[in-house]
C-alpha cells in the first residue's frame, strides 16, 4: 500500500521558523509538494477554507496527535492523524468524507521526515477514502514542540441505518471487541527512550470505516454503541460507558478476561513491564455494544472483514452493578476494573 | 509464556481452592508480605475464591509505599534545585511528596526520567558527563542487586557524576515489627518469593522459632498464591510451625550468592524509617561510607524537613495487617490514588490502592 513518491527537489532540507511565516518559504513548502501530493479540487482552489456540500445528518470531530516517537514500528504520526479522525467519525456511525489537516512543526524537523509523514497521510487518506480539503502549517522554535504535532478534524455523513448512542444500550446487550487489544500502545512503548525492548510488534493503526460501514449496512440499529478504545484503553472506555449519565437505564458491564483477544507477544510485554493491557492504547480496534440476538452473527461477519479477524464477544451489559465494570478473571475470580488515575507507569517489581 | 499460563491455569486454581475448602476447619489470619502478592491476590480476584474462614491481611511489602515523604522531597529538591537528571522506576514518580511529586516536578521543567534499570542511568551518566545523574534506588532486597551493580559499574567506569538516592528496606525486620505489635493477630506468613530468590530462606527460620508460626515462601501467580496459602493453612490446622518453600522453581535455599556479594560490596545495614510504620531498627541498606561519592545522600548535603503523617490515616494499622483498607473512614472518600493520605494508597501495590482499583464489589462493601 505504500506510495512511492519521491521528495521534490528543494533548496532547504530542514524546517525553519520562516516556513510557518506565511511568506515565500511557506509557499515554497506548500507548492513544492504538499498541494501536489494531497491534490483534490478543494485544495486546488488555494482558498482560506473548503466549501463542502453535505446532505442529511453530519458527524463532525477533531483530534490532535502528539505522539512520541513520531516514527514508530508499524507507522508514523501522519497515518495515525488520518486514521484516528476517520475512526472517530466511523464510531459515530458516519461515513467519513473530508478532513482538515494542521501541522505544528518544530524548527529543525528535516524535510525528509516531513515528507515521509506527508506521504503516509496521503496513503492513509486514500485507503480510508477521504479527502484532505483544508489545512494549515505553523512552525515553533526548536524546543517548543516535539518534531511535529498534527491536528485533524473531519466530517462525514451519518449512515442512514445508524442509530448510535449510549442511551440505546440495553441490559443483556453483548460487548464485542474487533481485534487484539493493546498492540499499538506496546509497540510505541517498545521504542520509548529508557524502556526499549526487542520486539517485532507493530502498531495496528488502521482505518475502520469500511468495516464499520459494512456492519451498519447489515445490522443497522441493532448496533447500539461503537467506541474506539484509544487513549486509556478498553478499561477507560468501558468505565466511561458505565458511568455515562445520558443512559436512561443505569448499567454495568461484565467483562471476561479469558475472552479478551491479545497477541501473546503483547501479553508478555505487558507482564514484563507490569502494565495492564486493559489500559494500554489501541488504534485499529473498536468496541461494539450490540443487541444480544445479533451478537454471534455480528462477530461472525466482523471476522471476515478487514481488521476484524480476531473479533470476539468479551462481555455483556448488566443492571447488577450499575456504574461499574466487573471483570471475571481467567481463574474465575471477580474484581472491579476501575478508571486509571493518570498515565499507567511501569512498576518496580 | 508457558509458565504464565501454567500458573494461571483455572483447573489448578480450582484444585487448590477445593483443597482449601476441605482443609480449613476454623478461622485463620494469614499475611502476605509482598505488595506484588497483594496486587496479584486482588487483581485476579483470588480473595473471593477463598473460604470465608481464611482472612488474608496485607503486609508492608510495597517499597514505593513505605518510602518516607522526606526522601521524595529530597528527590524533588535534587531535580529542581540542584539540576540533576533524576532517574526513577515508574511507579515512584507519581507519589506525592509534601509539596509535589516527581511527576509534577517533571511537568515544571525538572529533568526526571523513568527507567527500567539503574544500569540505564549509568549509561546516561556516561553520555552526559556535564550532568549529575541520580538514580532513586527504592526497593526491597529484590531490586538491591541491580542498584548495587550500578554503583559498581559507575566506579569501574570512573564516573564522578553518578550517585544513587538509596531507600532500601528489608523484609525480615518488617515482619518482626509486625509481630512485635501487641495488636497483631497474624497466625501465618506468606514470605515474598522474589526477595528470597536473592537472599535465600534461612533468615526466616529464626522468625518461625521465635513467633511459633508457619512461614511459607510463596510466588506471585494465582496457582502459587493458592498453593502457598494451602501449605500455610495445612500447618495451622495441624498445629505445626515450619519454614516451607512453595516457590522452589525459583527460590534456592541459599538464594543468589553473587547478588548477595554485590549487595554487601555496596550497601551496609542501617536503621530505616518506614512511611506509615516509623523507625525499624536494622531494616534498611545505605551506601557504604567508603563509596560516599556514589551516595546522593552524602554527595548533596541537604536538610529536608520531616513532615508528620496525616492524623486521619491508619496506614500503620493497615501495613501491619491489623485493619483492612475499607475499615478506614477515609478510604475512597478523602483518600484515593489521586490524593493519597498515606502509604498504602500511593502505589498500586499498596493494600489500599489495590482495593481501591481492583477489589471485588462485595469485598469493598463487606
Amino acid at each position: 500500500m505504500n506510495l512511492t513518491c519521491p521528495m521534490p527537489k528543494l533548496d532547504f532540507d530542514v524546517i525553519t521558523l520562516g516556513h510557518g511565516s506565511g511568506g515565500i518559504l511557506t509557499n515554497k513548502l506548500l507548492n513544492a509538494g504538499v498541494f501536489d501530493l494531497l491534490k483534490n479540487p478543494f485544495l486546488d482552489t488555494h482558498h482560506d477554507g473548503a466549501i463542502l456540500e453535505l446532505t442529511g445528518k453530519t458527524a463532525f470531530t477533531t483530534d490532535s496527535y502528539v505522539i512520541s516517537p513520531v516514527f514508530f514500528p508499524g507507522g508514523n504520526i501522519g497515518e495515525l492523524a488520518v486514521n484516528g479522525t476517520v475512526n472517530d467519525l466511523a464510531m459515530c456511525g458516519a461515513v467519513p468524507k473530508y478532513l482538515s489537516l494542521s501541522f505544528i512543526l518544530e524548527e529543525g524537523l528535516t524535510m525528509t521526515e516531513f515528507w515521509d509523514v506527508l506521504v503516509s497521510i496521503k496513503t492513509a487518506a486514500d485507503r480510508a477514502g477521504v479527502q484532505i480539503v483544508t489545512g494549515d502549517t505553523k512552525v515553533v522554535e526548536r524546543g517548543k514542540g516535539d518534531k511535529i504535532f498534527i491536528n485533524t478534524a473531519g466530517v462525514g455523513t451519518v449512515h442512514p441505518k445508524a442509530d448510535i448512542s449510549v442511551g440505546r444500550i440495553q441490559p443483556g446487550d453483548k460487548l464485542i471487541v474487533s481485534g487484539n487489544i493493546a498492540t499499538h500502545g506496546m509497540a510505541i512503548m517498545s521504542v520509548r527512550e529508557g524502556l526499549e525492548f526487542e520486539t517485532t510488534l507493530q502498531s495496528d493503526t488502521a482505518p475502520l470505516n469500511h468495516t464499520v460501514r459494512a456492519l451498519l449496512d447489515e445490522f443497522g440499529p441493532a448496533i447500539h454503541l461503537l467506541r474506539d478504545p484509544t487513549r486509556g484503553g478498553v478499561a477507560t472506555v468501558l468505565n466511561e460507558i458505565a458511568r455515562d449519565k445520558n443512559s436512561p437505564v443505569r448499567i454495568g458491564i461484565n467483562l471476561k478476561q479469558s475472552e479478551l483477544p491479545i497477541l501473546e507477544e503483547v501479553f508478555g510485554a505487558c507482564e514484563l513491564l507490569g502494565l495492564d493491557p486493559l489500559y494500554v492504547a489501541n488504534e485499529g480496534v473498536f468496541l461494539a455494544i450490540v443487541a444480544a440476538d445479533v451478537a454471534d452473527r455480528f462477530v461472525g461477519m466482523l471476522q471476515t472483514l478487514d481488521y476484524g479477524e480476531s473479533a470476539a464477544i468479551i462481555g455483556e451489559i448488566t443492571i447488577e452493578h450499575p456504574g461499574q465494570v466487573v471483570l471475571t478473571s481467567r481463574i474465575g475470580g471477580r474484581r472491579v476494573v476501575s478508571m486509571l488515575v493518570g498515565e499507567q507507569l511501569p512498576r518496580i517489581c | 509464556m508457558k509458565h504464565l499460563t501454567e500458573y494461571r491455569d483455572p483447573e489448578q486454581v480450582d484444585h487448590y481452592v477445593q483443597e482449601l475448602h476441605r482443609t480449613v476447619t476454623k478461622p485463620w489470619t494469614v499475611m502476605e508480605v509482598c505488595g506484588g502478592q497483594t496486587h496479584s491476590l486482588v487483581k485476579n480476584g483470588i480473595l473471593n475464591l477463598l473460604p470465608d474462614a481464611i482472612r488474608m491481611v496485607h503486609g508492608p511489602g510495597c517499597p514505593v509505599c513505605v518510602t518516607p515523604v522526606h526522601l521524595i522531597d529530597k528527590a524533588v529538591y535534587l531535580a529542581e534545585e540542584k539540576g540533576v537528571m533524576l532517574c526513577s522506576f515508574g511507579d515512584m514518580i507519581r507519589v506525592p511528596g509534601s509539596k509535589k511529586s516527581l511527576l509534577e516536578a517533571k511537568a515544571s521543567g525538572a529533568d526526571v526520567r523513568i527507567l527500567y534499570s539503574p544500569l540505564e542511568a549509568v549509561r546516561l551518566a556516561r553520555e552526559n558527563p556535564d550532568r549529575d545523574v541520580v538514580f532513586f534506588a527504592v526497593g526491597f532486597e529484590t531490586t538491591a542487586p541491580a542498584n548495587a551493580l550500578s554503583v559498581v559499574h559507575a566506579q569501574q567506569l570512573g564516573l564522578k557524576n553518578y550517585s544513587i538516592l538509596a531507600s532500601h528496606v528489608l523484609v525480615p525486620p518488617a515482619m518482626e515489627a509486625v509481630m512485635n505489635d501487641p495488636d497483631t493477630n497474624i497466625q501465618g506468613f506468606l514470605a515474598a518469593g522474589h526477595v528470597c530468590t536473592i537472599m535465600g530462606i534461612s533468615e526466616y527460620a529464626p522468625l518461625v522459632e521465635r513467633y511459633k508460626l508457619p512461614i511459607v515462601v510463596t510466588g506471585f501467580e494465582p496457582v502459587d498464591l493458592l498453593h502457598g496459602i494451602l501449605m500455610t493453612v495445612r500447618q495451622l490446622e495441624r498445629g505445626e510451625y515450619k519454614l516451607e518453600n512453595q516457590y522452589t522453581r525459583v527460590v534456592r535455599p541459599e538464594g543468589n550468592p553473587d547478588a548477595q556479594q554485590v549487595i554487601n560490596q555496596v550497601f551496609t545495614v542501617v536503621d530505616r524509617e518506614w512511611r506509615g510504620i516509623g523507625n525499624i531498627p536494622q531494616s534498611g541498606w545505605e551506601v557504604r561510607p567508603e563509596l560516599a561519592d556514589f551516595d546522593a545522600n552524602r554527595k548533596f548535603s541537604v536538610q529536608i524537613e520531616k513532615v508528620p503523617e496525616c492524623a486521619d490515616c491508619i496506614a500503620g494499622l493497615v501495613l501491619k495487617g491489623i485493619k483492612k483498607p475499607f475499615e478506614c473512614s477515609q478510604f475512597g472518600t478523602n483518600c484515593n490514588p489521586e490524593r493519597p493520605l498515606g502509604a498504602p494508597m500511593v502505589s498500586s501495590e499498596g493494600a489500599c490502592a489495590a482495593y481501591y482499583h481492583f477489589a471485588a464489589v462485595d469485598l469493598v462493601h463487606a
